[in-house]
């Protein structure tokens, strides 16, 4: 009825509504803020604009950033996961122990690692699918029972709080390069890490905007009941999403046991945060339905910058986590707004 | 003509709670069928059962002839039954193309290289609502940006889209404006037209009178009748949903209540209102008064109607 008066006028909509749709992107805030603290750091650290600091830079954004990614695919379905950060060091205090008690070569440790925390990851989900209670309460018991194994075991084990070097072994020289290698790039020592963040964020991008996984996991965070009621698999799509954070995990502890040989049994305690901080700065809602990876990825950046950043300005790195906190609630405040404005009825 | 959808004598339990009992209904291919009552009389157990999300624990339940008992969503829709939420039919944060695909994703590729067929999604989408009327610029826009009558249409058009033969609509007007709710009942004779059998769960028998070829009427977990249109009138609907004796029941108790001064001073028509013995005044009652009308019937009852009366004004 009114299509052919609307059309003419409609072609003044695609154009502002492209600068909208520029708007309305989860990452847009993100970027913002990573470009102003870059600047900066620019300004306030001489070194840091430096080929080896930005590599610096980057490896400590990698370290969170590949965990920031699964952690912000689960928050845009909806779901927290507190055990992220212990899963890493439980992965590779398993790889580590399996190998040195096993006298296997290294490979089987990290493949029996592999199994383990993805059941672990599988366990967080099918108990939140089959309760029904909140991830929060879920994932809580599981990093406290982690926190206590990790312990409990390494001192079972090998008598002391770290474990015992597997450096010497079978198969560890590849499992490094695979997981702990430099490559030197244009002069630039890079960490291999980059390259699994770089390659776990395209392919969580590709997975979210271009499968149907990508939309069931937008649904089931948007509003599981709708979701569920048009027929999409809401607690396959959960129980995936808590054994990719598990896969990623894997990632990273392999990536810390074969970095050092050794493994602490007390760390990775609050990392967590550092990732759902990663993720909520880089325009995931906390409420689920709403993000993406590239934004996690601007978030881990935006953490490495400033951790970093603060080093190089040669200033006491207590205020890092003062920075962080702010960050974090302009963020938080910015996505509130964006969430408004999606869900406001005319 | 065998039915599409046909309940007979469904029971549902929830441990020892009678939430239906021996209800019956049949769907017809081109047919809107009514299903009334007041809340808690187990219209949305009613729904569950034929949209999958609870077996039900007594009776039989066809489609197309067959016994089913649907363990989930998914089966009732790959029978070819879509319900339509009346809040949950959509994920506002979600872009319109998204949510018009959702659960039934076309892809294209193979293996690792499976995709979203993003162009064709999105150009369905907007053929699909320019067909029932709606006219978006932006398909990418975030579906909560809509209004209510336009999600409820744009659920609609899905389920018409994916070939459903039936099509369960629950309390798609209740939270509707007079104008959206006539848009909406539109698309849903314009979807019964298009061949569907149509259920519609309400508790307005004016707007399922408007539409409706057979209507069932619940009252805590039983049928309190099953209706042709052709054998009842409006007027009869909307006394026997109002709840017919309890209301006469109602009236009774309401003369001997003293009338507060807001409702006696304001409308002079009240005492002689419940003076006039059983339901048919009530009834007269609630036809009258254009704007308090319908209040008088979905709260079905004289007692909420005055008091949303003196409550609004």
């Amino acid at each position: 009825m009114s299509a052919q008066t609307a059309a003419p006028a409609g072609e003044h909509v695609a154009g502002r509504s492209y600068l909208r749709r520029l708007v309305g992107r989860p990452e847009l805030g993100a970027v913002v803020g990573a470009a102003a603290v870059f600047l900066f750091f620019s300004f306030a650290a001489e070194s840091f604009l430096q080929a080896s600091s930005l590599s610096t830079v980057l490896y400590a954004s990698s370290t969170i950033g590949i965990m920031a990614v699964p952690v912000a695919l689960l928050m845009i379905g909806g779901e927290f996961d507190l055990s992220a950060g212990v899963l890493v060091t439980s992965s590779a205090l398993i790889s580590s122990m399996f190998s040195y008690q096993m006298t296997a070569n290294v490979w089987v440790g990290v493949g029996v690692s592999l199994l383990v925390t993805l059941a672990i990851g599988f366990f967080n989900g099918f108990m939140l699918t089959r309760t029904k209670l909140p991830s929060f309460i879920i994932t809580l018991g599981t990093f406290l029972m982690l926190t206590g194994l990790n312990l409990g075991f390494t001192k079972l084990i090998s008598g002391t709080v770290s474990t015992k070097t597997i450096g010497d072994m079978e198969g560890f020289d590849s499992a490094k390069a695979l997981f702990a290698s430099h490559l030197t790039v244009g002069g630039v020592d890079l960490q291999v890490t980059i390259l699994w963040w770089f390659a776990l964020v395209a392919l969580a991008t590709w997975v979210l905007l271009r499968t149907r996984a990508g939309n069931w996991i937008f649904a089931v965070g948007g509003g599981a009941d709708a979701a569920r009621a048009v027929g999409v698999p809401v607690n396959r799509t959960k129980i995936g999403l808590y054994t990719a954070v598990a896969f990623c995990a894997w990632i990273s502890g392999q990536h810390l046991l074969m970095s050092y040989d050794v493994v602490q049994s007390g760390e990775g305690v609050g990392n967590e945060f550092l990732y759902i901080i990663a993720a909520v700065i880089g325009g995931c809602l906390m409420t689920g339905g709403y993000g993406s990876a590239v934004g996690s990825a601007v978030g881990a950046f935006i953490f490495g910058m400033t951790s970093k950043g603060i080093v190089y300005a040669q200033w006491n790195p207590d205020w890092f986590k003062f920075f962080l906190g702010a960050m974090l609630l302009l963020a938080t405040l910015l996505n509130a707004w964006v969430r408004k404005r999606a869900e406001a009825s005319k | 003509m065998s039915a599409l959808v046909r309940l007979t004598e469904v029971s549902k339990f929830y441990g020892n709670i009678k939430a239906l009992q021996d209800v019956s209904l049949e769907v017809h291919p081109g047919e809107i069928t009514c299903v009334l009552g007041d809340n808690g009389a187990g219209k949305s157990t009613l729904i569950k059962i034929i949209a999958g999300l609870h077996r039900h624990d007594g009776g039989s339940f066809e489609i197309e002839g067959e016994e089913v008992s649907l363990g989930s969503p998914r089966e009732a829709l790959d029978r070819g039954i879509a319900t339509v939420y009346q809040d949950l039919a959509v994920v506002s944060l979600m872009p319109v193309w998204r949510n018009f695909f959702l659960g039934s994703e076309p892809t294209r590729g193979r293996g690792p290289f499976r995709r979203l067929d993003v162009a064709a999604m999105r150009e369905t989408t907007r053929t699909e609502l320019a067909r029932m009327g709606i006219e978006l610029h932006d398909v990418d826009q975030p579906i909560g940006t809509l209004s209510g009558g336009q999600r409820q249409c744009v659920a609609i058009a899905r389920a018409v889209y994916f070939g459903a033969k039936v099509l369960v609509l629950d309390e798609p007007t209740a939270a509707l404006g007079v104008k959206q709710s006539g848009v909406v009942l539109k698309y849903v004779a314009a979807a019964r037209d298009a061949g569907l059998g149509v259920v519609l769960i309400t508790h307005n028998p004016h707007h399922a009178y408007l539409v409706g070829d057979r209507f069932v009427l619940l009252k805590r977990g039983a049928m309190a009748g099953s209706h042709a249109k052709s054998e009842i009138g409006l007027d009869e609907l909307t006394r026997q949903m109002a709840g017919g004796s309890e209301l006469e029941q109602l009236s009774h108790e309401l003369e001997r209540a003293p009338v507060p001064d807001v409702i006696g001073g304001r409308r002079m028509d009240v005492p002689d209102a419940s003076g006039v013995s059983g339901a048919s005044g009530v009834t007269g009652a609630s036809g009258e008064p254009g704007g308090s009308g319908a209040s008088g019937i979905s709260g079905a009852s004289g007692a909420s109607g005055a008091s949303g009366a003196s409550g609004e004004e």
